[in-house]
C-alpha cells in the first residue's frame, strides 16, 4: 500500500481527477494549499507595498492505493498536471503502514478498493 | 457567585439610572427659540428641503459601515472585528455624547469664538421649529441628526491608523474624549455662527471666514493629523504584516462611502436646492477622476492598476472635494480629483516608506493629506458663480490665505491636543494591548469573538 501525495497548479485539479477515474482510482482528497519552489511567483502590491512572501496557490492531492495501481496513479497524475513549464508540481510516493475503513473494521488492501 | 450576579445587576441598574437623570434634565424644559435667531414670524419648514435632509443624515450613517468594511477588508482575518466593533461603537458612543453636550458645544451659542456654551446641552430648545442662523427651512432636530453623523464619522476615520493594536477599553475613552475636546470645538470654529474661523459672526453676519463646504477641515485634517499621532504614539505592529484579507469587503465600503458621500457633500447645502445639485455633481467627477488617476499612478509605478489603488483614489478624491464641493465649478472639480490622488499616492508610496509610521490604514496619508489638499484647492478654485466665494484663480488671493491659516490652525490644534489626550490615556490604562494579545489578534483577546471560522 502506498501513500501518494501530489502538489500541483490549481487549475489542473479537473484534467488530473478525470485522469484518475479513467484509471479507475478513486479515493482522493484535495485541500488548497500555498507553497513554494524553484517557481518565482507575482509579487502582489497593495498601495505601493510589495508583498515580500513569494509563496504561491498550489493543490495537494493525497492518494491512497495498493501497489499494482501506484504506476496508473502516477501515469495519471502526470498527464493531468504536466504543462511543461516550472511550476508543475511534484509526486512523492510514502510507505503506508495500514488502512482502515471505519464503517466496516475492514483493514489492509481490501479497505481502499 | 450570586454576589457576582447581584453585582452586575446593580452596575447595569446604576447605568440606567444615570441615562434616566441625564434624559431627565431635558424633561420639562420650555422649547425655547434660539436666542441668537432675530425675532420674526416662525419660520416655515419646507417639505422638500426636510425630506433630502432626514435623507442625507442616513446617507452619511451608511458611510460608517461602509468605513468599517473599508478599513475591516484591510487589516488581517483575526482583527477583521475589531475594526468592524470599534466602528459600530464609535456610533452608540458619540451618538449618546451630541445628544448630551456635543451638538451645544460644536453649535450652541457662541462663547468667545471658541466653542458653543451649554444651552443646547441635553437637547434642549433642539425640536421642530428651525433654527434660522444655520437652516432656516428644516426643523432644528434634523439639523442636529445630520451633524451627528459627521460627528461620528470623523473619530472613526481616525481608528485607521491604530488599527490591529489598541485596546478596546482604551479606544472608547480616547474617541470619547477627542471628540468632545478636539472635533467639537472645531466644529464650532469653522461652523458654528460666530466660530473664529467661521464664515458668520455670533449674530448671522456674513463675514470673511474659512471655506469648508462639507468638513475638509473640521472632518479630515482634523481626523488625519490625530490619526498621524495615533501612529506615532502607538508604534509600529508587531511581526511581518500580511496582506489584506478581503480586498472585496474593502471595495465594497469603498462603494458605501461613495454612496453615502453624496449625503455627506450635497447634504451640507441643508436643503434641496440648486447648490446641493451643484455639489452632487462636483463630488461625483472628483472621485471618478481621483479613482482613475491613482490606477494611472499605479500603473506608471507598479506597472498594473490595482483595485486597492482605484478605490484608494477615488476615496481620496472624495475627501478632497469635500471642502470645495460647494464653491466650485465640475471642470475645477476634475483638477482637485486629479491633484487628491497624486498627492496623496505620493504620501503613501514615498513619504510613508521614508518617514516608516505605521499608519495601517493611510488614515493620515488619504484623509489628513487629501483634506489639506482639498482646503488649499478650495482658496484656488473657489468661483462667485457657483457659492459666492472667489479663490486665488478668480482674483481672491485674499481667500487662499484664510483657506491656508485654517489648515494650519486645525494642524496645529488637532495635534497637540491628540498627543495630550493619547498620552494621559496611555499613562492611566495603556493604549496597547500586550505583544501576546496582539499576535493571538484583538478579535479574541478584545472581544472574545472570531470573525470566521475554519471548520464548519
Amino acid at each position: 500500500m502506498k501513500y501518494i501525495v501530489a502538489i500541483i497548479q490549481p487549475d489542473r485539479l479537473d484534467p488530473v481527477l478525470d485522469a484518475l477515474e479513467e484509471k479507475e482510482i478513486h479515493l482522493v482528497t484535495v485541500s488548497t494549499v500555498m507553497g513554494r519552489g524553484r517557481q518565482k511567483g507575482i509579487a502582489a502590491v497593495y498601495r505601493s507595498h510589495k508583498e515580500a512572501g513569494s509563496l504561491l496557490k498550489k493543490v495537494k492531492l493525497e492518494i491512497v492505493v495498493n501497489d499494482d495501481f501506484v504506476k496508473p496513479a502516477l501515469d495519471a497524475v502526470t498527464q493531468g498536471a504536466r504543462t511543461g513549464e516550472i511550476g508543475d508540481g511534484k509526486i512523492f510516493v510514502l510507505n503506508l503502514e495500514e488502512c482502515m475503513r471505519i464503517r466496516t473494521g475492514e483493514t489492509g488492501h481490501v479497505a481502499i478498493g | 457567585m450570586k454576589r457576582n450576579v447581584f453585582g452586575r445587576a446593580g452596575l447595569l441598574c446604576g447605568w440606567l439610572s444615570i441615562l434616566v437623570m441625564l434624559a431627565g434634565n431635558g424633561f420639562g424644559q420650555d422649547v425655547v427659540a434660539g436666542a441668537l435667531s432675530t425675532p420674526a414670524p416662525a419660520p416655515a419648514i419646507n417639505a422638500g428641503d426636510t425630506a433630502w435632509m432626514l435623507i442625507s443624515a442616513a446617507l452619511v450613517f451608511l458611510m460608517i459601515p461602509g468605513l468599517a468594511f473599508f478599513y475591516g477588508g484591510l487589516v488581517r482575518k483575526k482583527n477583521v472585528l475589531s475594526i468592524l466593533m470599534q466602528c459600530f461603537a464609535v456610533i452608540c458612543l458619540i451618538t449618546l455624547q451630541w445628544a448630551l453636550c456635543g451638538y451645544s458645544l460644536a453649535f450652541g451659542p457662541d462663547v468667545k469664538g471658541w466653542i458653543g456654551n451649554l444651552d443646547w446641552a441635553f437637547l434642549k430648545g433642539v425640536g421642530v421649529d428651525p433654527f434660522t442662523g444655520y437652516a432656516a427651512t428644516i426643523p432644528h432636530s434634523v439639523f442636529m441628526i445630520f451633524q451627528a453623523m459627521f460627528a461620528i464619522i470623523t473619530p472613526a476615520l481616525i481608528l485607521g491608523a491604530f488599527a490591529e493594536r489598541m485596546k478596546f477599553s482604551a479606544f472608547c475613552v480616547f474617541m470619547l474624549l477627542w471628540s468632545t475636546l478636539v472635533y467639537d470645538p472645531v466644529a464650532h470654529w469653522v461652523w458654528g455662527l460666530g466660530g473664529f474661523l467661521s464664515r458668520f459672526d455670533a449674530a448671522g453676519n456674513a463675514v470673511p471666514g474659512a471655506l469648508d463646504f462639507a468638513g475638509g477641515t473640521v472632518v479630515h485634517i482634523n481626523a488625519g493629523v490625530a490619526a498621524l499621532v495615533a501612529a506615532l504614539i502607538l508604534g509600529k505592529r508587531v511581526g511581518s504584516v500580511s496582506p489584506p484579507h478581503n480586498l472585496p469587503f474593502a471595495v465594497l465600503g469603498a462603494g458605501m462611502l461613495w454612496f453615502g458621500w453624496f449625503g455627506f457633500n450635497a447634504g451640507s447645502a441643508l436643503g434641496a436646492n440648486g447648490l446641493a445639485g451643484s455639489a452632487f455633481v462636483a463630488t461625483h467627477i472628483a472621485a471618478a477622476v481621483a479613482g482613475l488617476t491613482w490606477a494611472v499612478c499605479d500603473w506608471l509605478w507598479h506597472k498594473k492598476a490595482t483595485t486597492l489603488g482605484m478605490i484608494t483614489g477615488a476615496v481620496a478624491g472624495l475627501v478632497a472635494i469635500t471642502p470645495a464641493c460647494g464653491f466650485v465649478s465640475p471642470m475645477s472639480a476634475i483638477w482637485i480629483g486629479a491633484g487628491a490622488s497624486i498627492i496623496c499616492f505620493i504620501a503613501v508610496t514615498f513619504i510613508k516608506a521614508v518617514f516608516k509610521y505605521d499608519d495601517t490604514l493611510d488614515a493620515f496619508g488619504v484623509h489628513g493629506v487629501g483634506g489639506i489638499w482639498g482646503a488649499l484647492a478650495t482658496g484656488i478654485w473657489a468661483e462667485k458663480s457657483v457659492g459666492g466665494f472667489d479663490g486665488l484663480l478668480h482674483g481672491n488671493p485674499g481667500q487662499f490665505l484664510i483657506q491656508l491659516k485654517a489648515v494650519a490652525i486645525t494642524m496645529a490644534y488637532s495635534l497637540v491636543v491628540s498627543f495630550v489626550l493619547l498620552k494621559l490615556v496611555d499613562k492611566f490604562m495603556g493604549l496597547r494591548v500586550s505583544e501576546h494579545e496582539e499576535r493571538v489578534g484583538l478579535d479574541l483577546t478584545q472581544h472574545k469573538e472570531a470573525g470566521y471560522t475554519t471548520i464548519d
